[in-house]
């Protein structure tokens, strides 16, 4: 697999732009934060021998959906909501520390698990992945032999979205009837 | 420092992934935001299936990975088309501020 010092700088990198998406008070820099952060991943599946995932991520998620989300954000002048920082007041204060003490503990159990030996290495021959063919090929034959089915419901399933964003998205005309 | 990373460095960065997307959707109001912390715990997710796919020397997890993209570009899409409905109606996206099931 990748060394640990590159894994540990893309890490970085992906961590910190996964926090400055959080932590920014412009939706925009938001979103730019996001496409960084899924380059990063992007990276991470190419070292982990999955080239195709890897460009799908790039077009798929760094391309459409952050332009579906910029495109939003631009079109309702939602850049410049209120900063993060007065978002939450008054008596509902007190979420943010259960947020934090919420993630906390996710973290920390994680991070326990894994100081306890982390995953069962025993019996798994991991010197296959290396070798694996996960070529563009490969993954349609994997796609239209095992999970056909699957695959007919994800047709369905875009086919409602695309339903239901038409039915959002319509604007009735004026003296329409109401109904 | 060990010579090789294995699936628990993966697992880890996941997991923080995962917690500051949820850190995203627990502290932010801005429902654009909220719709981008659900995506980065899906990436993070993805992240571990090929991490997975990689350890275990099965395509499978790539194939997932697949699903998994499709239905998040399908949440987006119908998530944001009904942040601009209630945009229109309210003139707020702050989730705090939509309390109604009625426009």
């Amino acid at each position: 697999m990748i060394h640990p010092i590159p894994f540990l700088l893309l890490a970085a990198v992906a961590v910190a732009a996964a926090l400055g998406m959080l932590l920014s008070h412009n939706a925009v820099h938001s979103a730019l934060y996001l496409v960084l952060n899924f380059i990063t991943v992007a990276i991470f599946y190419l070292a982990l021998n999955a080239p195709f995932i890897a460009m799908v991520q790039v077009t798929v998620y760094a391309g459409a959906i952050v332009v579906l989300f910029l495109f939003v954000i631009m079109l309702l002048g939602a850049e410049r909501l209120r900063s993060p920082v007065d978002e939450v007041r008054g008596p509902e204060r007190f979420h943010r520390y259960t947020a934090i003490l919420l993630a906390l503990v996710l973290v920390g159990v994680a991070a326990y698990l894994l100081f306890q030996g982390g995953v069962d290495m025993t019996g798994v021959d991991t010197t296959a992945g290396a070798t694996l063919d996960a070529s563009p090929q490969a993954l349609g034959l994997a796609l239209f032999q095992s999970y056909v089915f699957p695959f007919q419901v994800t047709g369905v399933l875009l086919l409602a979205a695309i339903a239901g964003v038409v039915i959002f998205g319509h604007t009735k005309k004026r003296g329409e009837d109401n109904a | 420092m060990p010579s090789a990373v294995n699936i628990n460095w993966y697992i880890a960065l996941s997991s923080i992934l995962f917690t500051i997307g949820v850190l995203g959707v627990l502290l932010r109001r801005n429902a654009i935001i909220l719709f981008m912390s659900v995506e980065l715990m899906l990436n993070s997710a993805n992240l571990l299936f090929v991490a997975f796919a990689r350890h275990l020397g099965q395509l499978d997890g790539q194939v997932l990975v697949f699903f998994v993209i499709t239905v998040a570009a399908a949440e987006v899409a119908v998530g944001l088309a009904l942040i601009v409905a209630i945009f229109r109606t309210k003139k707020s996206i702050n989730i705090d501020e939509i309390n109604l099931l009625k426009g």
